[in-house]
């Protein structure tokens, strides 16, 4: 640290912000909706993998939980406010609602939130792996992938095409992008697993990043396991808070000490290395976990 | 806007709620701890726990049910990682503990006997081991023993407040029963016991298949708890939550005779709830014509006709303080 050098052009996770945000545009994409937001504070900090929890209904809602997206398109602010996208699915009465805000309406934005994915020292070459609206904060990744002098792969997959979302912006990004649908409506029919050995021998990849659905990332894991190279996922949990306080999203995951934990999603994640996070166990209490003997009579 | 609950003075009477702010270092990166009357902390048991297995949380209308089942780290590891950190930050530390017998409320209360805590809350909404899972808040005998052995184990000088459980037939008697235990306060209302089913697995949605019902859902429940117990036991402070989600809703509780309020599930909506509805709180009093916190507390217990300069009523205005004013 010198105290007259330049300012630092990578930006260290900072706090999360809670601010309000115009929305600035809204698109979709498929099955799914693309939102711009103003929101300098969120977009200030912001790193690959992380997320904005955002509430929904309004002042008087009676949908209390925020709901939480991860982060993508995130531009500091420069001439213009900082602006940061996110895209969401409508599933419940919260997405339903969110779904129809229009441009100019105001979101209450938490973030950024959460580890963001951790990025190699010296260029590596690392696939990416993204299930459905997953692929979302993979694009921020491969951008810094790719300026950090990265090979970069992209493999993108849904259960189909209308559930696809990012491929124009992967293939502007990386040139290609190897797309799959379970049911062959876009790309190859099958499972993002499916090239996935291929795409890491290819490349020689040392690393694979993915986000999507939790049964996808324990495959994924799987595979890079297979191949002796680390996986970094980040997983979609619901969540309460996002904010480390409702301990509701909660994973069982070994520690580097060896102790398994439930641990926090929204504050220890969303990105974990798949190899510890014990996929198998998610929803029941393996006996072996720190303080699973203190439950009896609970 | 200072109150006092027993002993402790406050210079703000909203805090945090048990179980909605950890042990407030997370919420310190949304607004200055030691600006609100009090972080509650999680409820610190003697050994780690891990927690129910997931799902853990489901939405209801305006509120939530959530089975954590008591997910913590243990009293060491709190005392020291979590309470150095609230003291440092100049934050009053409320302490919540909770056991399945009353040995172990015991032994948490001789262990905090000399640390920097200011009050402890005894979360008694907990099966007891020894009566088949009978949750203590639920019997008025094993509440009050367990209040009885706390407040002789912890420090006399540390005011020890029982949480009460609204799924009672007569809350005020549990009250009445905590009170000649020794309790110098009563915390209320903790969840409601609720369950929520998948009806697309046709299955209940919690792991743990029945969770505790919280939110403004339930704030009629607590107003009515705070109400009936300041009736059952005037001479008590009262530490109110249950659904607080403005300012207003904040003096209600006031009114029916909390001398505090905690704001608990509305901090997952907006995490700077706390340092908002004391804003809006303190905007609300003002409006009724309040001087202090002092005041409102109790006031809806009045006769129609009262205003906010009219004299109190022994006994019902203002429980536990007289007539002193509190100073930050």
């Amino acid at each position: 640290m010198t105290a007259t050098g330049p300012e630092p052009t990578a930006v260290q996770p900072g706090p999360p912000v809670q601010e309000t945000g115009e929305i600035f545009d809204v698109t979709r994409f498929g099955d799914y909706t693309q939102f711009t937001v103003v929101a300098a504070g969120v977009a200030r900090s912001f790193r690959p993998g992380q997320f904005v929890a955002v509430a929904v209904g309004g002042p008087d809602s009676s949908m209390l939980l925020r709901r939480s997206f991860a982060l993508y398109g995130v531009k500091p602010a420069q001439e213009y406010a900082g602006t940061v996208q996110f895209v969401v699915a409508p599933h419940g009465r919260g997405t339903d609602w969110l779904v129809r805000q229009p441009v100019g309406a105001k979101l209450d934005l938490v973030g950024p939130l959460g580890v963001p994915f951790p990025l190699p020292r010296e260029p590596v070459p690392a696939v990416l792996v993204g299930g459905g609206y997953g692929s979302a904060p993979l694009l921020p990744l491969a951008e810094m992938l790719l300026a950090g002098g990265s090979d970069v792969r992209m493999i993108l997959g849904a259960a189909t095409a209308g559930r696809l979302f990012g491929e124009l912006a992967a293939k502007r990004l990386i040139g290609s992008v190897t797309v799959t649908t379970d049911d062959g409506s876009a790309g190859q029919r099958g499972r993002v697993t499916d090239p996935l050995p291929a795409a890491i021998e290819q490349l020689g990849a040392q690393i694979v990043y993915a986000c999507g659905p939790m049964p996808m990332l324990q495959a994924v894991g799987a595979v890079a396991q297979a191949h002796a190279i680390p996986a970094q996922v980040a997983v979609e949990e619901s969540m309460a808070c996002g904010i480390g306080i409702c301990m509701t999203c909660v994973l069982p995951v070994r520690g580097a000490d060896g102790v398994s934990r439930f641990v926090r999603s929204c504050v220890e994640g969303p990105v974990f290395d798949a190899a510890r996070v014990r996929w198998g166990d998610v929803g029941s209490l393996p006996p072996d976990l720190l303080g699973a003997d203190a439950m009896g009579g609970h | 806007m200072s109150t006092r609950l027993a002993s402790l003075a406050l210079p703000d009477p909203v805090l945090t709620a048990s179980g909605c702010a950890a042990a407030g270092r997370e919420l310190g990166q949304f607004f200055d701890v030691s600006a609100i009357g009090a972080v509650v902390t999680k409820s610190i048991m003697l050994t780690p726990r891990s927690g129910r297995p997931t799902p853990r949380m489901a939405e209801t209308p305006s509120g939530m049910l959530n089975s954590i089942g008591l997910q913590g780290p243990g009293i060491e590891s709190f005392l020291a990682h979590d309470l150095p950190w609230l003291k440092q930050h100049g934050a009053r530390a409320v302490v919540s503990i909770a056991g399945g017998h009353t040995d172990e409320y015991v032994a948490l209360a001789k262990r905090l006997y000399s640390e920097p805590v200011d009050l402890i809350e005894v979360n008694i909404s907990c099966p007891n081991v020894e009566s088949r899972g009978q949750v203590f808040a639920c019997d008025p005998l094993a509440a009050s023993r367990v209040i009885g052995a706390v407040r002789r184990a912890a420090h006399p000088d540390t005011p020890i407040f029982a949480k009460l459980s609204p799924d009672v037939t007569d809350i005020g008697q549990i009250a009445r029963a905590v009170a000649e235990a020794g309790a110098d306060g009563i915390s209320l209302i903790n969840t409601l016991l609720g369950l929520v089913i998948d009806t697309d697995t046709l299955r209940p949605a919690l792991g743990g298949i029945t969770g505790g019902l919280s939110g403004p859902a339930i704030r009629p429940v607590a107003v009515r708890c705070v109400w009936q117990v300041h009736q059952a036991v005037p001479h008590l402070p009262l530490l109110g939550m249950g659904g607080i989600r403005t300012g207003q809703d904040a003096l209600q509780f006031i009114l029916a005779g909390a001398s505090a309020v905690s704001v608990g599930t509305t901090v997952f909506n907006d995490p700077t709830a706390p340092v908002r509805i004391s804003r809006e709180l303190h905007a609300e009093l003002e409006r009724c014509g309040f001087g202090s916190v002092t005041e409102a507390i109790g006031f809806g217990h009045r006769p129609a006709g009262s205003t906010p300069s009219s004299p109190a009523q022994p006994g019902l205005g203002h429980p536990g303080l007289g007539t002193e004013e509190v100073s930050a």
